[in-house]
């Protein structure tokens, strides 16, 4: 893993010097701590959620508030998204700007999708009055699932901008680096995606 | 107070002149105080034309020298400020008893043991000690920077913007009058209605987010930019207690910044997170605030016991002893850090079996931390021992520390903690060990590694002096508050009836003067060291006949650090290069790559300093704008391109020729 | 260098000396805080085992080996020692086991929900003593004692008989706090909504200092209380004289007494409404409010569905009583449409709120 890439050009054989060391680029396990740290963050949301997640403050309980197929219907569109995304780092490898551009923009789209009909949900949630005020369990799943659509909402914005730089510059070494982490970011929302799923909704309204 | 318009309500929030305490003398004369200096320093700094020099050399420079240098600044002004108060608690304490009420009113004296202990934690003993890592950790690797230059200078701008904050609260409304952790249901809207504790929480959040990534960047930096041969097992001690605690943070910070985030949506939004009302439960915070608080406390102490690992090695002249169990130590004592949360609120009512596991993990953690100390001791054995600056400190910090292990242990034990906890006993438990050991240890550092930073050395007079008031002064300051605690005296009292425990906190206070008194020589000592730099100038960039790569470059090292990276082949790979009889290269030199400075960071966090100062006074267009302009910059950020440059290869052999004519006048 | 190992040495009798005639925690009362104090003597006997050499060969080998003195052994290279090595990881894991052991069984015998098996270290509890019962709530900013089977409360002042084992029920009305008597046991937290248990006996008879040990805002300095401890006859008229004192606290009364005061005088009650200790753990003095215990039944069977949404500010505990004017709030609306009694009401084993009760 660690070759390190070194030319001796001059001075080759001194034992204390290397002539030139051009340390491997750090950005990918950077950014995979990074992603480890937000998983920490969505930890802490999950804990808060499984130990408040039953004090419906005499108030409404999943089983009265969760959409289940609409919910699947989201749950539909991120992982779709997460396979489009899949497509475009496919298209990247093969050095096809205008194929990764158009699988990016239907990634986007998909979020997209995914975020309205989250927003559409939390809407109606407030409308019939379980806003995150009611009871510790909204609280805590108006935090949970929310904190992931900012997430998911900021991947957005930052996909839009990656589009550009890619439709500007192309796909150079740094925006091919960008890519690959905004794929790292976006799959790790897919995976806690899939536990809000399992943990929130569906064990919530079987529960 | 009269009514406010609308329009005033929206364009300020809460904020209104009543918040500005031009009542309270106190604050006015402070305010007096901390003006006239800015003033005398914006002239100095006008006086010197130096202001081109300050933005682009130092507020923009992605260097990771410059960086370490300015979070050393960081921590001594606010160790100023962190001091100050504490010298206020100790009067007030001293004089208040039974008619006597002191001149602290409760609700100025809560803000300021609260201010305390978030500064010296948040803004005095965390950039001292990033400050010490980022400075010396890539030249001991014979890095050229951290992996992510850019992020070190936004990560240093975000601290000091927290700390900004933080120094705001004085002047402009009130700070936290919750203890430094807010506790809810205390710190909840409906107890804390102020904006005392929004001013913890973003402090606290934007100082956070420098901390988190500037954790990220430093395991980057060694796991990836280590000189060729470095193994793991061949990296110094510091720089292996340097990775363990950038583990830490990275582990623990995000536990802090979600919890103060369900802190403030209860606050902001009135979830039910820790309230009473709808089914919150507080016990969750107190769980969660330590599941990220006592990891800090060794993401505090294990840099510096890797300070004195280099210290006693270097002063005695001989290799470390027992480095593997060094290293195996310090991993042992990152992974026990995580289950021992629950030692700092056994008084909670978990039941027996949950408080002894808690209380014996703790216990554990006091074994490899043993055979640390016993590794320092034995390397002291069949050394040759020279009582420089540094290994005064390291001595003070062995004979100091112990006592404060001694007393931490004993309050791991459950039920002495039930007599013992809250009390004076637990406050001078943790002084003992943080003044005995961090305190200690970063003044070991700068000793230390002030003459890499300078080019020459630090007074020793004067350090002396510094040394023995700091030692002097703590062990009396303290060991009062040891007696106090088994008095039953409960800390964060304002206010005492028991006349017969006045003498102690007397006592206590005529000896926190004497620790002024010490920070004072150390301010002279640096005054002192500047003026007669001439005489203490070590031009050979290696005045301790040091051990690690950091020696082997210039003093002060080249913004490129190494001219040619060095390889490694043992453990304290300096001492090895000089053994088989170096010779620094003298020609032959190459153009260097390094990253372009940037105003982005400090811009970026400027941007979140006014969000925060926003979301504090609920003036909600300035949030939303200031967000949008945050993310707006980041983004922009990202269009630039342009962020490398090179060293040209004739700049390299300026500097390195002066370097070597500098050796040749030396005669090295 | 060494001169500072004396001098501290020199330090520490005196500093024993005085602390020993007047340190509470080291001369207690109660046998309770007597074993306490006990565990804290051994443990730090235990720990100088390991200290005081450290200490010592600190100061010897930095006197022996400093710089100056030619005539020591140097040698640079030395850096392991299998042996030695294996004896500084064993020594203070020998003193951890050993103090594992004491903390393990000293936690569990300790243990503030635990009864009482003795008096003291040479009485053992004798079979037909009843435990005195008190029930302690720490209000802002002062304290409140309700002796249920004696039907009287007492604010700022408690007393107890010696030699009988005392049973606390702890609470608080709106912030964490913990009940404190050095002289009698260790402390343990007052949690608002939930309720916290100690057993404790006080053996010698005198006024003593209790307070609170966590800080809990503004009047928390002077959050003190007498705590006497009388012989069986002096209680017993210590009882009847507050039975004569007069007064009831009932709710209205409570609810008076919550508000935040500092320095309240001491305060005695002839009778308390029944079962109001129980209403203060379950913030529902006030009796527009809902039980945690009622809520919590109700939870437990899966909640109110979409029918109790707007039943808000029967649970609003915090925003009444808020310790100064926070800006008024527009999301507690007040009950809209009213809940049938049988929802609400608890059933017989309907679970106490918080784990702290057993």
């Amino acid at each position: 893993m660690t070759q390190l890439r070194t030319s001796l050009a001059l001075d080759a054989d001194s034992p204390f010097h290397v002539a030139e060391h051009h340390p491997e680029n750090g950005t990918m396990l950077g950014f995979w701590l990074y992603l480890m740290s937000d998983c920490l963050i969505f930890a802490v949301l999950f804990a808060m959620y499984s130990v408040l997640g039953g004090n419906y403050a005499a108030g409404p309980a999943p089983k009265d508030l969760f959409d289940l197929p609409l919910v699947a219907l989201n749950t539909g569109f991120l992982l779709l998204s997460s396979i489009t995304y899949g497509f475009a780092m496919l298209e990247m490898a093969r050095n096809r700007k205008q194929a990764t551009l158009a699988w990016l923009a239907v990634t986007g789209l998909f979020g997209a999708a995914f975020i309205f009909v989250e927003l559409y949900e939390f809407a109606h949630l407030i409308h019939e009055g379980a806003g995150p005020q009611r009871s510790a369990f909204l609280s805590s799943f108006f935090t949970l699932v929310g904190t992931h659509g900012l997430h998911v909402s900021f991947g957005i914005v930052w996909l839009t901008t990656l589009m550009v730089q890619v439709a500007q510059r192309g796909l150079t070494v740094e925006n091919r680096r960008r890519l690959s982490c905004l794929s790292l970011f976006w799959h790790f929302l897919d995976v806690i995606w899939i536990g809000v799923f399992t943990y929130v909704y569906l064990m919530g309204v079987l529960r | 107070m009269q009514e406010r318009s609308d329009l005033m309500q929206a364009l300020f929030g809460r904020l209104t002149l009543d918040a500005i305490p031009y009542h309270e003398p106190i604050l006015v004369w402070t305010f007096v105080a901390a003006a006239a200096l800015g003033m005398a320093l914006l002239a100095y700094i006008q006086k010197k034309r130096a202001w081109g020099t300050l933005w682009n050399d130092w507020f923009c420079s992605i260097d990771h020298k410059k960086i370490g240098v300015m979070y050393m600044v960081l921590g001594i002004v606010m160790l100023l400020r962190g001091f100050a108060d504490a010298m206020m608690m100790r009067a007030q304490q001293a004089i208040a008893f039974g008619d006597a009420t002191g001149y602290l009113p409760p609700h100025h004296y809560d803000q300021i043991f609260t201010a305390h202990g978030v500064i010296m934690i948040f803004f005095v003993a965390m950039p001292f000690v990033t400050g010490l890592m980022n400075y010396v950790v890539p030249l001991q690797i014979g890095a050229r920077d951290v992996a992510f230059p850019f992020l070190n200078n936004f990560s240093f701008w975000m601290t000091t913007a927290g700390a900004v904050l933080v120094m705001l609260s004085l002047f402009v409304g009130e700070f936290a009058t919750t203890g430094w952790l807010a506790y809810p249901p205390l710190s909840s809207i409906a107890y804390s209605p102020g904006v005392g504790v929004d001013y913890y929480i973003w402090a606290l959040q934007i100082a956070g987010v420098g901390t988190l990534l500037s954790g990220v960047n430093l395991i980057v930096t060694i796991v990836k930019m280590r000189a060729p041969g470095m193994t793991l097992m061949k990296m110094p001690v510091f720089t292996w207690t340097a990775l363990c605690t950038n583990v830490l943070i990275v582990a623990a910070f995000p536990v802090l910044t979600a919890v103060l985030a369900l802190l403030s949506l209860d606050r902001y939004l009135g979830t039910a997170f820790f309230t009473n009302d709808f089914g919150g439960n507080a016990m969750m915070y107190v769980n969660l605030i330590w599941i990220w608080g006592h990891p800090e406390v060794y993401i505090l102490i294990l840099p510096i016991f890797g300070v004195f690992s280099e210290v006693v090695s270097t002063f005695c002249g001989k290799r470390l002893f027992g480095y593997a169990s060094m290293v195996y130590a310090t991993v042992v004592i990152t992974i026990l850090s995580y289950l021992v949360w629950l030692h700092h609120f056994f008084t909670m009512g978990s039941g027996a079996s949950v408080n002894s596991f808690f209380g014996i993990t703790t216990m554990i953690i006091s074994i490899p931390t043993g055979a640390k100390m016993f590794n320092w001791l034995f390397t002291m054995y069949r050394g040759r021992i020279r009582f420089e600056l540094p290994m005064l400190w390291t001595l003070g910090f062995m004979l100091t520390f112990v006592v404060g292990g001694m007393t931490g242990v004993l309050l791991a034990v459950p039920p002495a903690d039930f007599v013992l906890h809250n009390s004076l006993f637990l406050i001078a438990h943790f002084h003992n060990v943080i003044i005995g050991g961090v305190v200690f240890g970063v003044f070991a550092g700068i000793n230390y590694w002030f003459p890499k930073v300078a080019g020459f050395k630090l007074d020793e007079f004067w350090g002396k002096v510094s040394f023995w008031c700091w030692l002097v002064g703590f062990w009396v300051a303290f060991m009062p508050l040891y007696v106090l605690g088994l008095m039953g005296v409960t800390r964060r009292v304002s206010h005492f009836e028991d006349a017969s425990l006045q003498i102690w906190f007397q006592i206590a206070a005529v000896c926190a003067v004497l620790i002024g008194l010490g920070i004072l020589a150390f301010l002279v000592q640096i005054f002192v060291s500047i003026r007669r730099r001439e005489r203490l100038r070590d031009a050979t960039g290696d005045p301790w006949n040091g051990r690690t790569l950091e020696w082997s470059t210039a003093s002060p090292p080249p913004a490129y650090n190494f001219a040619f990276t060095p390889r490694v082949h043992e453990q304290d790979a300096w001492f090895d290069m000089k053994q088989r009889g170096y010779r620094r290269p003298v020609a032959g030199f190459v153009p260097i790559h390094m990253p372009k400075n940037t105003a982005a960071g400090i811009v970026l966090a400027g941007i979140s300093l006014v969000c925060g100062f926003a979301l504090i006074w609920h003036i909600g267009w300035l949030a939303a704008a200031s967000f949008v302009g945050l993310v707006a910059g980041a983004i922009a950020h990202t269009f630039n391109y342009d962020r490398d440059c090179h060293i040209p290869a004739e700049v390299v052999t300026r500097s390195e020729d002066r370097r070597t004519r500098q050796l040749a006048a030396t005669g090295a | 260098m060494s001169a500072r190992f004396p001098l501290r040495l020199s330090l520490l009798p005196p500093i024993a000396l005085l602390a020993g005639c007047q340190a509470v925690v080291l001369q207690p009362s109660g046998d309770i805080a007597a074993q306490q104090r006990d565990l804290v003597v051994a443990s730090t006997v235990l720990m100088l085992l390991v200290i005081v050499p450290v200490m010592v060969l600190t100061a010897v080998f930095a006197w022996r080996y400093r710089a100056g003195n030619r005539d020591a052994a140097y040698d640079p290279e030395w850096s392991h020692s299998t042996q030695l090595e294996l004896a500084i990881w064993a020594a203070p894991l020998l003193i951890v086991i050993a103090l594992g052991a004491l903390t393990w069984i000293g936690t569990h015998t300790l243990d503030p929900f635990r009864p009482l098996s003795r008096i003291d270290a040479s009485r053992g509890l004798p079979a037909e003593v009843k435990p005195l019962k008190v029930q302690v709530v720490a209000l802002d900013w002062k304290w409140l004692f309700i002796y249920p089977d004696h039907g009287i409360a007492s604010v700022g002042e408690m007393a107890a008989p010696v030699d009988v084992p005392i049973e606390f029920d702890i609470t608080a009305s709106t912030v964490m706090n913990a009940f404190f008597v050095p002289a009698l046991a260790g402390q343990i937290y007052a949690m608002p909504g939930m309720q916290t248990k100690l057993h404790a006996v006080i053996n010698r008879a005198g006024d003593y200092e209790g307070f609170s040990a966590n800080y809990s805002g503004e009047g928390f300095s002077d959050m003190r209380f007498r705590f006497a401890g009388m012989s069986a006859a002096d209680f017993d008229r210590w009882a009847a004289s507050v039975k004569r004192a007069g007064g009831t606290l009932d709710r209205a009364e409570y609810l008076r007494l919550e508000k935040p005061s500092v320095r309240e005088p001491v305060r005695h009650y002839a009778r308390v409404t029944e079962g109001l200790f129980d209403a203060v753990v379950n913030l529902c003095v006030e009796p527009s409010k809902m039980c945690m215990r009622d809520m919590m039944a109700i939870d437990a069977r899966g909640g109110l569905g979409l029918a109790g949404i707007y039943n808000v500010s029967r649970l609003a505990y915090d925003q009444p009583r808020a310790r100064s004017a926070a800006p008024a709030r527009e999301e507690y609306v007040t009950a809209l449409c009213a809940v049938g009694p049988e929802a609400t009401a608890a059933p017989a084993d309907a679970p106490l709120y918080g784990f702290a009760v057993r």
